[in-house]
C-alpha cells in the first residue's frame, strides 16, 4: 500500500508559492502546477499549507514501564496527529534508556507501529542516578543510532560528571541535552519562585536554579568544544545566557516548549495540577523572552516535552501531582497562536522550527526537508484558519493532561503523511493495522 | 457564604459581618445552656490530614454548640501512593451526606481543591492549608483585636489604623498570608519582621512593610506584636544558625517585652514554644491575648460554620442567636 501514489493539489508552501506534489513510493515524485497522476489518491489541498512533517527532539514515551501512563504505538498516534513524521523519546523509563537493549527496544516499537520514526534519546548516566556514564558508546553504535543523550527529568548537576560526558560523545559527534536545574535551589519547588507561588504558599522554583546550570555548561561546552542543547528553557534569563553564548560562536542550541510559549504561573491560582510542570510555567515576562528568543533563532527549536501521565497523578493536591502536560496533538495550534498570529514567525519559521532545526540538531535523516523533488515524503498539511475549542476529542495519546482543554486555539494538522502512508487524514488517524502494515511493506521494500 | 477558603477574597463588609455573627455567638457562650439548635440535623466532617488537636477541638467545639453531628476523620498520609485519594475520599463523604467538611491539610490548595473540583457539594471550610491559609485563624486574630480595643462596642466595626507587627516565619506561615490580607481589608496596617531567609521572595506588591530587625520593628510601636511559632526543624535547612540566635535577633524576650508599651498587645497562635520565640513573662502578661485567641477561636468557627454549612448570606446574620 506504501507504493499508493498520493497527489496533493494546489497546496500553498510554507515558503509561498502553490504548487501540487506527487507522492511515490515514499518520496516527493513531482512538484509543479497542473500535475496529474490517474493512479494517485488526489488530497484537495487549497486551504490549507504543506510544512515538512514536524519533528519533536522532546518526547516522553513512557514505555518501557510507564504504559499506564502512555506506550509508543499511542504516543506515535499522538504523534501523527500533531502533525509529527518523527519524535525523539526521552530516555527517563523503566528501566532507563541506558543500554543499546533498551534503546533498541523502543526504536523496534516505533518501526513496527509506523505512524512516525521514533528515535530514541540515550540516558547520560546510568540509571540516570548522575554517577556512572550509560553505555553511551554501545547506544551510539546500535541500530538504534543514538546521537542525543539527556538524563531529562533529572539534571545532571555533578559538574565532573558533566564534562566527562560531554568530552567522550565529541567521539561520534553526539549532542548533551540537558534539563537544567540546580537540585539544591529547587528542593521541593512546586511553581515558578515569583509573586504566584509566594500568594498560593507554593515552593518555589527560581530562575536562578535553571540559568545557573545553563550558564556552568555553557563553559563546559567551550571547555570541551561538544555540542549542547538546553531543553526546554523557560527564563530570559536563560535566553541571555544562550545568546551570548550563540555571539561566541559555541555550540550551543537550545529548545523552548509550547506550553512556555503561552502560559503564565498565574494559571496555577486554583492549584489545578493540569497547570504542574517542569520547569514550571513562568511570568508573562519570562513568555515575552521566549517568544522573542524563538523568532529571532537564540532559541533553535519548539520541542513539545510531551509528558502524558495517568488521571490519578493529576486528579489530586497540587504538591502531590506529577509534573508534566500532553503537548504532541496541541503544539501547532500553539505555535500558530503564539508565534504566527502575533506575527513573530512565518510560515517558513514555523517549518525551521517545529522540524528543520531538530532535525539537523538530530542528524535525522529524512526529515526536515523543504518540499523538494526527490526529498522523502514527510510532511504536514495545515489549516490555518481553524479556530475552534480545544478539547479531549483531539487528544489522540493516553494522557488527558492538557492545559489548553476549554482553550480557543487556531491552526488544526489537517493531514499527516510519514514516508508516503498517510497516518492523519482529515484530522482522522488512520487505524493502526493499516499503518503497521504499510510500515512493515516500506520497510521490506528499503531491505530489497 | 458557600465556602471560607481564604481571607484574600473576603471583602470589608463580608469580613465584618463574620466578626459580627461571632459576637452573637460569643454572647450566647455566657448563657447557662450553650448549646444552639441551629445546625441540628446537619453533619459536619473534621477531615485532618495533619495533626492539630487544638484546631480540631475548637471546630468540634464549635460544631456541637451548634448541634450540628461532628465526624472526626483523621487521614494523615494522603496522596496516591500512601492511601486513598481526596478525590476519593470527598466522594466518600459526599455519599455519607456531609454538609459541611473542615479541612486541615499539608498541601497548598487543598481546600480549594476540594471545594471546586466538584467531587463533592458539601461546604468547605479551609482550616489550613499548607503554607497558604488558615483563614479562622486570621478571623479569631481580628476577633480578639477588635474587642480588646472597642469592647462591647466591637460591632461594625474594621480594625482602621491599627498597627499590627507579625514577627518570624512568614515564609512558611499560612496564619501570617491569611492575617496580611484580613487586617488590611479591614484597614490595618500590616509589617513583618523576621530574618531575610524567613520572608518571601516577591512580595514587593503585597500591602506590608518588611523589616529584618526586631528592634527597629518595635522603634515604630505597634499597637499588636503578633509572635509566631518557629520550627526548630528550619535550622537544619539552614534557614538560621541555631535557636539561640533566632531568639536574640527575633524572639520576644524580657528585655525587648519590658520595651513595650503596656498596651501593645501580644498575639500568639499558638502552640507557644516557651523561651524561644516568646518569653513567659510576655505569654503570660495581661497584655497577651493568648488564651482569648483560643475562647475567641469557638466563637468565630460557630460563626463560620453556621454562615457556610446553613448557607446564610454573610449580611443576613441578624437573628441567628434569638
Amino acid at each position: 500500500m506504501s507504493a499508493d501514489a498520493i497527489l496533493i493539489r494546489g497546496v500553498r508552501t510554507f515558503d509561498g508559492g502553490v504548487t501540487d506534489l506527487l507522492l511515490r513510493d515514499g518520496v516527493i515524485a513531482e512538484r509543479g502546477t497542473g500535475l496529474a497522476a490517474d493512479d494517485a489518491a488526489v488530497i484537495e489541498a487549497d486551504s490549507l499549507i504543506a510544512l515538512p512533517g514536524f519533528v519533536d527532539l522532546h518526547t516522553h514515551l513512557r514505555e518501557p514501564g510507564g504504559e499506564g501512563a502512555e506506550t509508543v504505538l499511542t504516543g506515535s498516534r499522538a504523534a501523527a496527529a500533531g502533525g509529527y513524521t518523527a519524535v525523539h523519546a526521552m530516555a527517563n523509563t523503566n528501566p532507563v534508556a541506558d543500554t543499546a537493549g533498551v534503546v533498541e527496544q523502543v526504536l523496534a516499537a516505533g518501526e513496527a507501529a509506523g505512524y512516525v520514526t521514533v528515535q530514541p534519546i540515550g540516558a547520560i548516566t546510568k540509571g540516570q542516578a548522575g554517577e556512572a556514564l550509560a553505555d553511551i558508546g554501545s547506544m551510539a553504535t546500535s541500530r538504534a543510532k543514538v546521537r542525543i543523550f539527556s538524563d531529562d527529568g533529572i539534571c545532571v548537576s555533578d559538574s565532573l560528571v558533566m564534562r566527562r560526558a560531554m568530552e567522550y560523545v565529541k567521539t561520534f559527534d553526539g549532542v548533551i541535552a540537558q534539563h537544567a536545574q540546580d537540585p539544591r535551589l529547587t528542593l521541593g519547588a512546586q511553581l515558578n519562585e515569583g509573586p504566584v507561588s509566594a500568594e498560593l504558599g507554593l515552593a518555589g522554583w527560581p530562575a536562578v536554579a535553571e540559568e545557573s546550570i545553563i550558564a556552568r555548561d555553557i563553559m563546559l561546552a567551550e571547555l570541551t568544544g561538544a555540542r549542547y542543547h538546553a531543553c526546554h528553557v523557560s527564563t530570559a534569563g536563560s535566553v541571555e545566557l544562550i545568546r551570548q553564548a550563540k555571539a561566541k560562536g559555541l555550540p550551543v542550541t537550545a529548545e523552548v516548549t509550547p506550553h512556555h510559549l503561552i502560559l503564565t504561573d498565574e494559571l496555577a491560582r486554583g492549584y489545578n495540577p493540569f497547570f504542574k510542570v517542569n520547569p514550571p510555567l513562568r511570568s508573562a515576562k519570562d513568555v515575552e523572552a521566549v517568544r522573542a528568543a524563538l523568532a529571532d533563532g537564540t532559541i533553535d527549536i519548539v520541542a513539545t516535552d510531551h509528558a502524558p501521565h495517568k488521571a490519578e497523578m493529576k486528579c489530586c493536591e497540587w504538591d502531590q501531582a506529577a509534573m508534566g502536560m500532553v503537548g504532541l496533538e496541541s503544539a501547532l495550534a500553539v505555535v500558530q497562536t503564539a508565534m504566527v498570529e502575533t506575527g513573530l514567525l512565518d510560515w517558513a519559521g514555523v517549518a525551521r522550527v517545529m522540524s528543520q532545526a531538530p532535525a539537523r540538531i538530530s542528524g535525522l535523516v529524512g526529515h526536515g526537508g523543504s518540499l523538494q523533488l526527490g526529498e522523502a515524503a514527510n510532511l504536514t498539511l495545515v489549516d490555518p484558519a481553524a479556530e475552534r475549542e480545544f478539547t479531549t476529542d483531539e487528544l489522540q495519546g493516553k494522557g488527558r493532561n492538557s492545559p489548553y482543554l476549554g482553550r480557543t486555539v487556531r491552526g488544526a494538522v489537517v493531514t499527516t503523511i510519514h514516508h508516503g502512508i498517510v497516518t492523519l487524514r482529515d484530522g482522522i488517524l488512520t487505524d493502526p493495522d493499516t499503518v503497521a502494515a504499510q510500515a512493515r511493506q516500506r520497510r521490506a521494500q528499503e531491505a530489497r | 457564604m458557600k465556602h471560607l477558603l481564604s481571607t484574600k477574597d473576603l471583602s470589608r463588609e463580608a469580613a465584618i459581618a463574620i466578626l459580627d455573627t461571632a459576637e452573637a455567638m460569643a454572647d450566647t457562650q455566657e448563657r447557662e445552656v450553650k448549646k444552639l439548635p441551629t445546625l441540628r440535623g446537619k453533619t459536619v466532617v473534621n477531615l485532618f490530614y495533619e495533626d492539630s488537636t487544638r484546631t480540631r477541638i475548637s471546630f468540634e467545639v464549635a460544631a456541637k454548640r451548634l448541634s450540628a453531628d461532628v465526624i472526626n476523620f483523621s487521614a494523615k498520609g494522603s496522596s496516591v501512593s500512601k492511601g486513598e485519594s481526596l478525590e476519593d475520599t470527598a466522594k466518600t463523604l459526599a455519599a455519607m451526606g456531609a454538609d459541611g467538611v473542615v479541612i486541615r491539610h499539608s498541601s497548598s490548595g487543598a481546600a480549594e481543591r476540594l471545594a471546586t473540583s466538584g467531587w463533592i457539594d458539601a461546604a468547605v471550610v479551609n482550616a489550613g492549608d499548607g503554607t497558604h491559609e488558615h483563614p479562622t485563624q486570621a478571623l479569631l486574630d481580628a476577633f480578639t483585636m477588635r474587642k480588646r480595643l472597642h469592647g462591647d462596642a466591637s460591632r461594625g466595626k474594621g480594625l482602621d489604623g491599627v498597627r499590627v507587627l507579625i514577627v518570624g516565619d512568614i515564609l512558611h506561615s499560612r496564619v501570617a498570608r491569611s492575617n496580611l490580607w484580613l487586617l488590611t481589608t479591614l484597614g490595618a496596617e500590616v509589617a513583618f519582621v523576621g530574618p531575610a531567609t524567613l520572608i518571601p521572595s516577591y512580595i514587593q506588591d503585597w500591602p506590608v512593610t518588611v523589616y529584618y530587625d526586631f528592634d527597629e520593628a518595635l522603634a515604630t510601636h505597634p499597637d499588636v506584636v503578633m509572635m509566631l511559632r518557629i520550627q526548630a526543624e528550619r535550622m537544619h535547612a539552614a534557614y538560621f544558625p541555631n535557636t539561640r540566635e533566632y531568639g536574640r535577633g527575633w524572639g520576644l524576650g524580657l528585655d525587648r517585652f519590658r520595651r513595650l508599651s503596656e498596651r501593645t498587645l501580644i498575639m500568639h497562635p499558638g502552640p507557644m514554644n516557651r523561651g524561644l520565640e516568646i518569653c513567659s513573662e510576655a505569654a503570660d502578661s495581661p497584655q497577651s491575648t493568648v488564651t482569648e485567641q483560643v475562647a475567641n477561636g469557638v466563637a468565630i468557627r460557630m460563626a463560620v460554620l453556621y454562615l457556610t454549612v446553613a448557607g446564610v448570606a454573610a449580611d443576613q446574620t441578624s437573628e441567628v442567636t434569638a
